[in-house]
């Protein structure tokens, strides 16, 4: 059997089980749909084992030379206890677990969202400030003008009223020109993903069809 | 006329639909290419960044990403992949996302024979971690403690490419491809910002606007925005009609289609305000 | 009591990791570096607790003959079928766990998002209305974008992708930056709050 052309029977047949979606809802797009989120919540739950709790936990507890290093049970009761909130008795030990999820995060994203996206944007908009020609000077004009009057837009503490109100009114400006151009750049990420799967099924798959029928090469 | 537009502006989305696949397939049947040109786009900055690394130079390539936006992201891998071995880089592959393992594992493994490459010595795939910028932040102090093995679970002491690599410092460069959180802004955060590694990355058109803001800031040295992106990495690669490059026919067509829908929707629209019957 | 133990664990795991940033030697380079290990390991547990969850979902809604019941099982097959064979082969190349993740679920998840080009289309036709001049301006960006992108626009108009490039790096990158400003000052306003037990929703949402 040429497992080849199994698997790109395979791709075809469910692609077009979920494009059936298109016509109406129907017992083939659904059968795909459930069969999609199993198989992917299944390979998941895989590479979690092999590629995570066995070398970085399992390993580390009980490494290869012998012993038993106690420290590692901790992130493996802590792991534990997240499943606790499947049984509602001991659901409050999940707790624990998210209480040490949460706190690194926030510890974490506290300083580098502040040093990244704010600090580092700060200085960014301010050493924008060309003094090449015309039209880089207006360039960086119209991004530090940008910059500050979206803010603008966003501080809710003073009415936008007065020179606030124009100046957020110039940020609205900006913040729609920015919308605009995500929106052209996610119809474009839309459409790559139908020429994606429409390239699959008219350049791999098609030319399956004459093949295993013994017609033409 | 105006009864037209009218009615166009009541049109079943199924038919919309037949249109926009019509659009998207025509093209691809007739083969119709339309040359890429590559511009002052940062697509160029990360191709001429990684031209000019010296050989042999470390980079890991982190596929941030999973099926949902393969056909953007998977050109995108197998153009920087190839760039990368022509210019006798070593690539170390990883994932913040499980399923671009085995997505990097496919675009590496495909490549590395064809241009002479080998696993362990010239590319490794260390597989997928959970954590994110957690993890990423402990890869500044020690890469070994979060990757003891690879993928197959080979150890890190076995794999010669590794030896001589402890943390972050011993990386030139980053490149992330990235579907979204966690992806390039977690790298441009923990390894670029905190460790002060050059980071570059390819994305989602979707995620692209976003992440200009750290290319004015250089907080990145580089970016592959959608489609788009990849096929002007094929293009500097020198991939002739490679699948990101084909893939901007379809594309050139399907937005003009849909910026006609645009069009006579408005048209449609103005068309029954002026009767007093839009909403 | 029941909320203590979590705030403190919160609030320690919090403090060390910002300990670590500002003093990276010991012993707050070993505690940080000790606690990043771990959250790996916690963090894998939701994606056991997220699968847990699926199964016992689909389970009752099999036993309690639910709306859809009938699909239940197609989840579950397919979720177990993942589980032996990836245990069995493990996750090498070419073997049937990475075969059938090559050939179904990538498939899958590809065309599950690009369903996403029609209804973006369709939506663009009945709802992207030029009704003011903001929504004109934000309909001539997207358009421009849209053109720029594309090697059409070029054969169009030379200057319609130099003039995406320069949309894309200065209006652009000024609305997004002040957008981001804005979210990066609200991370550290929350992280701040639940470092600190102000903000205990995540906890489910107790006082």
């Amino acid at each position: 059997m040429n497992w080849e052309i199994v698997g790109i029977w395979l791709g075809a047949l469910v692609t077009l089980c979920l494009y059936s979606f298109l016509y109406r809802d129907n017992p083939y797009y659904k059968f795909a749909e459930h069969l999609f989120v199993g198989m992917s919540a299944g390979y998941w739950v895989i590479y979690s084992i092999f590629n995570v709790l066995i070398p970085n936990w399992w390993d580390n507890m009980l490494p290869e030379g012998g012993g038993f290093n106690w420290i590692w049970v901790i992130p493996g009761l802590f792991a534990l206890f997240m499943l606790a909130r499947m049984v509602p008795r001991i659901a409050g030990l999940s707790r624990l677990a998210l209480g040490m999820i949460v706190g690194t995060g926030a510890g974490l994203n506290m300083l580098t969202f502040f040093q990244s996206n704010a600090l580092a944007q700060v200085k960014g908009t301010i050493f924008s400030v060309a003094t090449g020609g015309v039209w880089s000077i207006f360039s960086s004009l119209v991004l530090v003008v940008g910059v500050v009057s979206g803010l603008v837009y966003f501080f809710f503490s003073k009415a936008h009223t007065g020179f606030t109100g124009k100046t957020a009114n110039v940020g609205i400006t900006i913040l729609m020109v920015a919308f605009g151009a995500s929106f052209g750049y996610t119809i474009m990420a839309r459409l790559s993903l139908l020429i994606g799967r429409c390239t699959f099924l008219l350049e791999d798959w098609l030319p399956t069809i004459p093949r295993l029928l013994g017609i033409g090469g | 006329m105006a009864d037209i537009f009218t009615r166009m502006g009541n049109l079943d989305r199924r038919i919309i639909f037949i249109l926009i696949a019509l659009a998207v397939i025509i093209p691809i049947l007739t083969d119709l290419i339309i040359p890429n040109i590559v511009g002052a786009e940062p697509s160029r900055d990360l191709f001429e960044f990684v031209d000019a690394l010296p050989p042999g130079s470390n980079v890991i390539l982190s596929f941030d990403y999973d099926p949902s936006t393969m056909p953007e992201l998977q050109p995108m891998a197998e153009a920087v992949v190839r760039h990368l071995f022509l210019k006798d880089h070593r690539i170390i592959g990883m994932a913040l996302w499980p399923q671009g393992a085995a997505l990097g594992q496919d675009a590496m493994s495909s490549l590395s024979d064809s241009l002479g490459k080998e696993q362990y010595l010239d590319w490794v795939n260390l597989g997928y971690k959970t954590g994110g910028g957690v993890m990423i932040v402990r890869l500044g102090t020690s890469m070994r403690a979060i990757f003891p093995t690879d993928r197959d679970n080979v150890p890190w002491s076995e794999i010669p490419m590794l030896q001589g690599i402890n943390s972050l410092d011993d990386i030139q460069l980053v490149i992330s491809l990235s579907a979204g959180d966690p992806g390039i802004i977690a790298w441009v955060m923990m390894a670029g910002d905190r460790y002060d590694i050059p980071i570059g990355g390819g994305c989602t058109a979707v995620s692209a606007p976003q992440l200009y803001t750290y290319l004015q800031t250089e907080q990145m040295v580089g970016l592959l925005g959608g489609l788009k992106g990849a096929a002007d990495y094929e293009t500097l690669v020198g991939i002739e009609n490679g699948e990101a490059i084909r893939g901007m026919s379809p594309q050139s067509v399907a937005h003009i289609a849909i910026m006609l829908f645009i069009i006579i929707g408005n048209i449609a629209y103005f068309t029954q305000k002026r009767k007093g019957g839009a909403r | 009591m029941r909320l203590i133990i979590p705030l403190a664990i919160t609030f320690t795991s919090g403090m060390i990791m910002i300990l670590n940033f500002f003093i990276p030697h010991q012993p707050f380079a070993l505690l940080g570096e000790n606690l990043q290990e771990w959250y790996m390991i916690v963090a894998s547990g939701a994606i056991f607790l997220g699968s847990a969850n699926l199964l016992h979902v689909h389970f009752r809604k099999t036993r309690l003959k639910l709306k859809n019941w009938k699909y239940s099982p197609v989840t579950i097959v397919g979720f177990l079928v993942m589980i032996v064979l990836g245990l069995i082969y493990g996750v090498t190349e070419n073997l049937p766990f990475d075969y059938l993740f090559m050939n179904m679920v990538a498939p899958m998840g590809a065309t599950m998002f690009s369903l996403l080009a029609f209804f973006v289309a369709s939506a663009a036709f009945r709802a992207f209305r030029a009704s003011n001049w903001r929504a004109t301006l934000l309909l001539t960006s997207a358009f421009l974008v849209m053109l720029g992108q594309v090697p059409i626009g070029a054969m169009i108009w030379d200057k319609i992708p130099l003039a995406k490039v320069w949309l894309m790096a200065i209006p652009n990158t000024a609305g997004q930056r002040a957008v981001m400003i804005g979210a990066a000052m609200g991370v550290v306003a929350t992280s701040l709050r639940m470092i600190f037990g102000i903000e205990r929703s995540y906890l489910g949402g107790a006082d």
